[in-house]
């Protein structure tokens, strides 16, 4: 974060503040001087577009928060009260609730970016491991967001999810009481689920302040996944390279985020959750928000309550020993001609996972859950230390600047015009 | 490559081998998809249609189901219905709402005004329970987004480009009119009624409405079809009642987002026309 | 990357810059409108908005308080002393001059409807006291008549009048 500013405050007022806390300087040196690798791609972009989904729903949860009442007999009601009354009210909770669905879809793209590319390979391990957390944080905070309608699907995923927690041994039914506050998911559910979905963002803007922080320490990784060797050659100031490029991506972004909130606001819904929460009866088909579909279906994959539980667990935590698990010294999957069929392969496996999360447990379906838990684990467990071992990388380009010549040459779309050498620049 | 396509063998394998369990599924058939006057980007309530519905309602369905977040106030609302405050105000002072207390501590009876919401037939679920042989008519504010149907692959993922959202009230519009006599083999239980669409075919709601029961004023056919187009219509309002609203800020919102990007695109190669990248 | 270019380019160029920045702003403040719009009174309070109050059980000399719009509604049944006091008032006495028929209806001098906020920092006055027998202010010493008038005190104005009409002879309309 430190070390790139060229900042120095011209006006004696300005001077007198920065010596005293220099701020200023700290957003230069982060924001507008911050060398960002020239060859990176729009994948490059979902960092700023989660920024932004994150004060999205901020902004978004806290104006509800003004409206909502998390007392369980009126909950649902005021919910509609939101929609129907408020002013604006239909669009700022369509913006929250698709806001939700966004900001997972983003995660994903980021997530498998970095999976793609090995951005989490040395140095960057503690980078990637803040990433997991925050993912964490807002899979429990999505959760708990999903109840606070209280309609039938909020209700029932919040007794299925909770109930996770009786698995374990012992103490699991003790556990399960005081995460309920009660015999049953009830009012007090309700009441707390409200009050750490309000906290919870809050520590994921903190985890995300580390994240940039530890990101602007160690530098990007870039499609290459080579080290920048030269600053002046292989990178281009933050601003306005990278602020414009991120400006656009995050508008190309909202696109498709108003097509949900204009058009199909419901779509990412279920119907289920406009029915009230009625503690006597159970939806027919009880299916969680379509971002946990793939751990959903590693749960019920394994015929052993515990054993479920704990295989879903173990899936989002592999992620966090990742770093240690991908043996291979080169980053990108682009120098690496195995690796990337083998990434691909495991992209549709997650995806069919998460197919198969929303099918009922029967038949065909458990047999194909089971066949894909099996090989999500297989992938981080066994090929990627062997592919590591086995795999004959391609030859890497001496720094970015060439790989960007490179690419320049073979594409004949040089972008180099006029006088300008390709490494000028204001 | 060869390893992709194992891998895509693998994934038809999966699918081949669950489809039975799909087909199992679909024993009550799909709801036949409408024409709705809101569907799509410009969809926009059809106002004749909704006070046509709205009559069916208050007629018909009102008489046992409820909807609390109907208020009489909502009637003259822009984009509903399109009655007059008068008018609204009207319909409201037909019904005798309870209030109270009063300075003597007692509960009364008045003409409803528009900050009411509309009355309930029943004074609590028990109450609706025990007059509707043991069934809860469930309340239809938002019954209409409360119901869909099962899409399938890959039609659930057409109708997010399509902008499909009308299962709701596709299927409310096929339960009305899907009261047939049940086929030979069907034992329907006393009490229950025999309905093509709704899941399991036994329904505790008997059929509700007959052709020319509720008299028409603009020449609307009053038949048994029309009637629960136009009451599905008027629900999928109850339910979703800022709808024009919405599709209309969408569509100056993505003009405006496209033209947006087409500056912020056009800036951006500006801003990296001398950078090799 | 200026010294590089023509003026042409670099007119065409600050024009691009100055318009997506324009259109930019706009978007901030189309987005912006609706989480301030948000916190206005919503559609169910502004149904609230009108009290029936039936003035038959009041009597003479009796002052009642109703709520309207969440705020209390002075409703006073005044004597005909009271009435006289208020309208022989000279208006030269007066901090905000105001007949006392501007502050009736025409016809119903006997009831005087005014908002029970004090105009000096909204508390709530109390009923037949301080030196004019109309209202007093504990908070900070403001003293009505009775017809609702400032008299002394820091308060600048007179009881503020809600919008009513008579429905019947003996029902107001409040709001």
């Amino acid at each position: 974060m430190e070390g790139h500013s060229t900042y120095q405050p011209k006006g004696k007022l300005a001077q007198w503040f920065e010596s005293r806390l220099p701020i200023v300087g700290l957003i230069h040196s982060s924001a507008v001087a911050y060398p960002v690798p020239k060859n990176l791609n729009y994948m490059w972009t979902f960092g700023a577009i989660l920024t932004f989904m994150l004060v999205v729903q901020i902004v978004s949860g806290v104006v509800l928060a003004m409206h909502y009442v998390a007392y369980a007999p009126v909950a649902f009601a005021r919910v509609e009260h939101i929609m129907r009354d408020v002013s604006y009210g239909w669009l700022i909770r369509y913006i929250h609730a698709n806001g939700a669905s966004m900001f997972f879809i983003a995660v994903y793209i980021h997530i498998f970016r970095g999976m793609y590319y090995g951005s989490y390979k040395a140095p960057r391990e503690v980078l990637w491991i803040l990433g997991v957390i925050i993912y964490l944080l807002m899979m429990a905070t999505g959760f708990m967001g999903y109840v606070l309608p209280w309609g039938q699907m909020s209700f029932w995923g919040a007794t299925v999810i909770t109930n996770l927690f009786s698995a374990i041994p012992v103490v699991g039914p003790v556990v399960v009481e005081w995460l309920w506050g009660g015999y049953s998911v009830g009012d007090p559910t309700l009441n707390r689920f409200f009050s750490l979905h309000y906290l919870l963002p809050f520590m994921i803007a903190g985890v995300v302040g580390l994240h940039i922080w530890a990101l602007h320490h160690v530098g990007q990784n870039n499609p290459d996944g080579i080290d920048v060797k030269n600053v002046a050659k292989d990178t281009v100031p933050f601003t306005p390279y990278a602020t414009i490029k991120d400006i656009f991506g995050m508008v190309v972004f909202i696109i498709f985020f108003s097509w949900f909130i204009f058009y199909i606001p419901n779509y990412l819904g279920h119907s289920d959750n406009y029915i009230p929460a009625n503690p006597l009866s159970t939806p027919a088909h009880i299916v969680p928000e379509w971002y946990y579909l793939p751990f959903y279906a590693i749960l019920r994959s394994i015929p052993d309550k515990l054993g479920g539980v704990v295989a879903m667990f173990a899936a989002i935590a592999i992620l966090a020993f990742l770093p240690w698990l991908d043996t291979s010294k080169v980053r990108s999957a682009k120098y690496r001609p195995l690796f990337k069929q083998f990434f691909w392969i495991f992209a549709i496996v997650a995806v069919g996972l998460g197919y198969l999360g929303a099918m009922p447990a029967e038949g065909g379906y458990v047999i194909a859950s089971r066949i894909l838990t099996a090989y999500y684990f297989i992938h981080f467990l066994i090929i990627l230390p062997v592919l590591g071992i086995v795999e004959r990388p391609k030859p890497l380009p001496a720094s970015i600047a060439e790989a960007v010549l490179a690419k320049g040459a073979k594409g004949g779309a040089a972008v180099v015009t006029g006088a300008s050498a390709p490494e000028t620049r204001g | 490559m060869t390893i992709r396509s194992i891998l895509f063998g693998a994934a038809a394998a999966v699918l081949l081998a669950s489809s039975p369990a799909l087909a199992a599924g679909g024993e009550t058939p799909r709801p036949e998809r409408m024409s709705w006057s809101f569907a799509g980007p410009f969809g926009m309530y059809d106002q004749g249609q909704l006070q046509r519905g709205f009559k069916v309602f208050k007629e018909v369905c009102a008489a046992c189901h409820s909807a609390n977040f109907l208020y009489f106030r909502n009637l003259a609302q822009p984009g509903g219905p399109g009655f007059t405050e008068a008018q609204a105000k009207q319909v409201a002072s037909e019904y005798q709402i309870t209030d109270g207390p009063n300075d003597a501590g007692d509960m009364f009876q008045r003409p409803g005004r528009l900050s009411d919401h509309w009355p309930a037939p029943f004074p609590n679920d028990n109450a609706a329970r025990a007059s509707n042989g043991g069934a809860l008519p469930p309340d239809l504010s938002v019954i209409a987004k409360a119901r869909s149907y099962h899409v399938g692959f890959p039609g659930f993922i057409t109708d997010a480009f399509i902008q499909y959202q009308e299962h709701g009230v596709d299927y409310i519009h096929a339960l009305l009119t899907g009261y047939v006599d049940p086929p030979a083999d069907a034992h329907v239980q006393p009490g229950l009624h025999y309905n093509t669409y709704f899941p399991g075919h036994q329904i505790a709601m008997p059929k509700p409405i007959s052709d020319g029961q509720v008299e028409y004023t603009d020449g609307a056919p009053q038949t048994v079809e029309q009637y629960s187009e136009d009451v599905s219509a008027f629900l999928m309002w109850l339910a979703e009642p800022h709808l024009d609203a919405r599709k209309r800020i969408g569509f100056q919102v993505m003009i405006f987002l496209l033209v947006f990007a087409g500056l912020l695109y056009f800036t951006k190669k500006k801003v990296w026309k001398n950078v090799a990248h | 990357m200026a010294h590089t270019e023509t003026q042409d380019t670099t007119t065409r160029r600050d024009f691009l810059y100055i318009a997506t920045g324009a259109v930019g702003a706009v978007g901030v403040a189309g987005m912006v409108w609706p989480f301030v719009s948000q916190m206005q009174p919503d559609a169910s309070v502004l149904a609230l908005s009108t009290t029936e109050v039936d003035l038959s059980p009041i009597a003479e000399g009796q002052i009642v308080t109703v709520q309207w719009r969440g705020k209390p509604i002075f409703i006073s049944h005044r004597t005909p002393a009271e009435i006289k006091a208020a309208q022989d008032t000279p208006l030269s006495d007066l901090k905000d001059p105001q007949p006392d028929s501007a502050r009736v209806k025409p016809g119903k001098d006997q009831w005087l409807v005014v908002i029970g906020i004090c105009t000096h920092l909204g508390c709530v006055p109390l009923g037949h006291q301080g030196a004019y027998n109309g209202w007093f202010c504990p908070c900070h010493g403001s003293a009505y008549d009775t017809s609702g008038r400032i008299r002394v005190g820091p308060a600048p104005l007179n009881l503020e009048l809600p919008p009513y009409a008579f429905t019947t002879d003996t029902k107001i309309m409040i709001g």
